[in-house]
């Protein structure tokens, strides 16, 4: 069984793999600094996916009437990320790729003086921002016709510290036909289990768009015999508007609920955005 | 202990598994103890089950020699299976940087650093996968049919993914992809011109149509198909030089010798070379355009017959033979630029050619030039440049490693493949795709291909040019620690590792 790996990339920044965990980590401060809070992620990502694993089987229960029971920080995490959006379908596995980062974030860090922080973790990004900090993010909604779709940038007064991205194309299976939903939150463990379950709620019936049991594609998925989108051909602009509407209508509902900042929902070149006022950090 | 192979002892016991015949397999390569189903990948997308057995999707690739001396091949490993310690040895294994990098978008792969014994020298290989924004591919189309014009535009579904360039001798030369296509036109442009350049690479047949000439099917290493004819041999020359080449070889066994050639067709009595052999003028006049003395344009219409015209008869290029000239018992030998099509003729009484068999002599040179005929094909070499943060991977200070390149101290290979290094700056290589592993190329998005790239060199010169010496592992802990497979080394190839 191969251990976690960290090593440092040329252009100094921290990549960490473990299984299926690819994490890059960038921090900006003076060097001793960085240099202490890459030790602590490393320390922290060591034990991560063992910790995990410990309660795979509760982390793949859908979520109902009780609040799961964990000991994990990282499952604490997942399940409190997930746990307003119970009245659909969802696991604490929703969430698990923002929470890894969030995780890692957090142990980078912890009495350090950084005056910014990434951990991406495939695509699902944790960051802090320090007063007069900006992040700049671009987002791509279809990898195999890669575009920048959209461009934001975060300053430190916006409440937002959590981007994740879901749609059919991923490396999880989706249950709605989405390319690409970008959810911005709080928290990336916020923003992950936003953007799954809004890719989810982007959808629409169509007999061209290809579905089979989610479990055929991952046996070990927490979809179970659900339907996961594998193909989605161009479709009629009704169907794709109407498949876009589903997935705002969804957005907007957790925008109301204070549950996300911003969403932007891409299908097959036509998008759809909602976002809270103080989003991205400048006045309106 | 348990083992990557392993089958899931609890297949038995489940019965949502076994009911499909224990097709599912618990792969260990990290504690989440995926359950994969034959054809499924593991929650990483690194490791998949193909056919019951765990693979490593993006194994690093080893080529291994022939030992010397013995001629043995040592046994080549299952994909995925770790080493036992028994059956590879450092002094004939060479590591790619094939499967070097695993992942995109993101990060560039903190690059393997392998040290080995090569002569009692301690030689080091730093392993990468590059990623060349500034690439492109130069291809060598075997052929003498016009593709289009010098500049004109090379296609693929619609998009410009390059020009053509020169001709050369038998053959046309094209320039694909390079940066302005890959990022400086449209995003569409982009892509198709990745992908095609990508597939080429891959050795995968591409179809590019060119501005104002012909549709060309092209496959490293094999012949072109233009305009849906494939092409078989690259003539030895035009008609004319056809004729400079084997007038002294039909001296003396033919009286008159017309080559057949769709661009310049040859008389070899009217030709310099057969004036310069004080040969008596035949009197035998061919239909076209005459350019020069012995030399004519269009005799016929291009096609598929003698000489790549469309004539299946020979005799019909003739356009008189003159009375006054031409005698009775006079040779004529006619013959197309490739020697595939050849008759041999007496005239008779009344100046009529007469179909003869050929005597010996003369079928010994038509032979002659069908065996210098070589076979056409189409070369594709990549061309790209080792930019700064390659460099950086292998040394702290990237210009000293060009310079080791330049003095021939560190050996650049490309999947152990032997490289071509410009001169000038930077370290901008050419390297025949046909000589690396297959299928070394991959893309990322920018885009841009990726393919392995190799510098070896002696560890005290990589110590002197700032390299990452404390991070160079052994090649046996490689072996023993990174995911691989094994390949035999190409026959053909220098051996990387021997340096001076």
């Amino acid at each position: 069984m191969q251990p976690a790996l960290c090593a440092r990339l040329p252009d100094g920044r921290l990549h960490c793999q473990h299984g299926p965990i690819d994490l890059l980590i960038e921090a900006w401060g003076e060097a001793l600094e960085v240099e202490r809070a890459y030790a602590q992620a490393e320390a922290r990502f060591a034990s991560i996916l063992a910790e995990l694993v410990a309660e795979l089987p509760a982390l793949r229960t859908p979520v109902g009437v009780e609040a799961p029971e964990l000991s994990g920080a990282v499952a604490q995490r997942m399940a409190a990320a997930v746990w307003p959006h119970r009245a659909v379908f969802v696991t604490p596995m929703a969430a698990v790729a923002g929470a890894v980062a969030d995780e890692v974030l957090a142990a980078l860090l912890r009495g350090c003086r950084l005056s910014k922080a990434i951990v991406n973790d495939g695509g699902d990004i944790a960051f802090h921002l320090a007063p007069g900090a900006s992040l700049a993010t671009g987002i791509v909604a279809n990898i195999a016709a890669p575009a920048l779709d959209a461009l934001s940038s975060i300053d430190a007064a916006s409440p937002v510290r959590g981007i994740a991205t879901s749609g059919w194309r991923g490396r999880s299976h989706s249950l709605g036909i989405a390319d690409a939903v970008t959810a911005l939150a709080r928290s990336a463990a916020a923003a992950d289990a936003a953007a799954t379950l809004i890719a989810n709620a982007t959808n629409v019936e169509h007999p061209r768009i290809s579905r089979v049991p989610a479990r055929s594609l991952r046996e070990d998925s927490d979809l179970g015999d659900r339907l996961a989108t594998v193909d989605v051909p161009p479709l009629p602009p009704a169907a794709i508007d109407a498949a876009l509407g589903a997935g705002a209508a969804c957005a907007e509902r957790m925008r109301a609920a204070g549950l996300i900042e911003a969403a932007l929902l891409v299908l097959q070149g036509r998008r759809r955005g909602v976002h809270t006022a103080a989003a991205l950090g400048r006045a309106a | 202990m348990s083992h990557p192979l392993q089958r899931d002892p609890e297949d038995a016991l489940n019965p949502d598994t076994s009911s499909s015949g224990g097709d599912v397999v618990r792969c260990d390569a990290c504690p989440v103890l995926c359950r994969i189903r034959k054809g499924q990948a593991g929650a990483c997308d690194r490791y998949a089950n193909e056919d019951g057995k765990l693979v490593r999707l993006d194994p690093l690739l080893l080529l291994q020699r022939r030992v010397e001396g013995g001629g043995a091949v040592v046994p080549f490993l299952a994909a995925g299976k770790p080493w036992d310690g028994a059956l590879i040895s450092a002094s004939n294994t060479f590591v790619t940087g094939l499967g070097a990098t695993t992942t995109y978008p993101d990060y560039k792969p903190a690059p393997f650093i392998v040290s080995s014994k090569a002569d009692g020298v301690d030689v080091v290989t730093v392993v990468t996968e590059g990623i060349f924004s500034y690439c492109g591919l130069k291809l060598k189309i075997d052929t003498d049919r016009f593709l289009g014009p010098e500049q004109a535009a090379v296609r693929v579904a619609g998009e410009q993914v390059g020009h053509v360039t020169t001709a050369e001798y038998g053959s046309q030369m094209l320039a694909l992809g390079g940066v302005r296509h890959l990022t400086g036109g449209s995003k569409k442009e982009g892509n198709i011109t990745c992908d095609a350049m990508l597939r080429l690479a891959n050795r995968e047949a591409v179809e590019i149509a060119i501005d104002g000439g012909a549709t060309v099917r092209v496959q490293a290493g094999a012949a072109p198909i233009v305009n849906g004819e494939q092409e078989v041999r690259m003539r030895v020359g035009c008609g004319s030089a056809t004729i400079g080449i084997f007038a002294r070889q039909w001296l003396g066994h033919a009286d008159e010798v017309i080559v057949v050639d769709d661009h310049i067709t040859g008389v070899l009595t009217e030709h310099q070379a057969g004036r310069f052999l004080d040969m008596r003028a035949a009197g035998i006049r061919v239909r076209g355009r005459r350019s020069t003395p012995g030399r004519y344009f269009k005799v016929a219409d291009p096609g598929q017959g003698w000489g790549g015209t469309d004539i299946t008869d020979p005799l019909s290029i003739i356009e008189k033979i003159d009375a006054k000239t031409a005698w009775p018992g006079l040779r004529l030998l006619m013959v197309s630029t490739t020697g595939e099509d050849a008759a041999y003729f007496v005239l008779d009484e009344a100046l009529r050619p007469v179909a003869t068999p050929m005597p010996a002599p003369l079928g010994a040179v038509v032979e002659r030039i069908a065996e210098n005929c070589e076979p056409a094909l189409a070369s594709v070499l990549f061309m790209g440049g080792a930019g700064g943060s390659l460099r950086a991977g292998v040394t702290e200070n990237p210009v000293r490693l060009t310079r080791s390149v330049r003095a021939l101290v560190t050996r650049v290979t490309c999947g152990g493949a032997p490289v071509y290094i410009w001169p000038g700056g930077g370290i901008t290589l050419m390297v025949d795709v046909l000589r690396m592993p297959e299928r070394s190329f991959g893309y990322v998005p920018t885009p841009a291909l990726v393919l392995p790239i190799e510098f070896t060199l002696p560890l005290a010169a990589y110590r002197e040019l700032g390299g990452h010496v404390d991070s160079a592992v052994p090649l046996e802990a490689v072996l023993r620690d990174a995911r691989w497979r094994a390949e035999g080394w190409r026959e053909g190839n220098p051996w990387p590792a021997d340096v001076k």
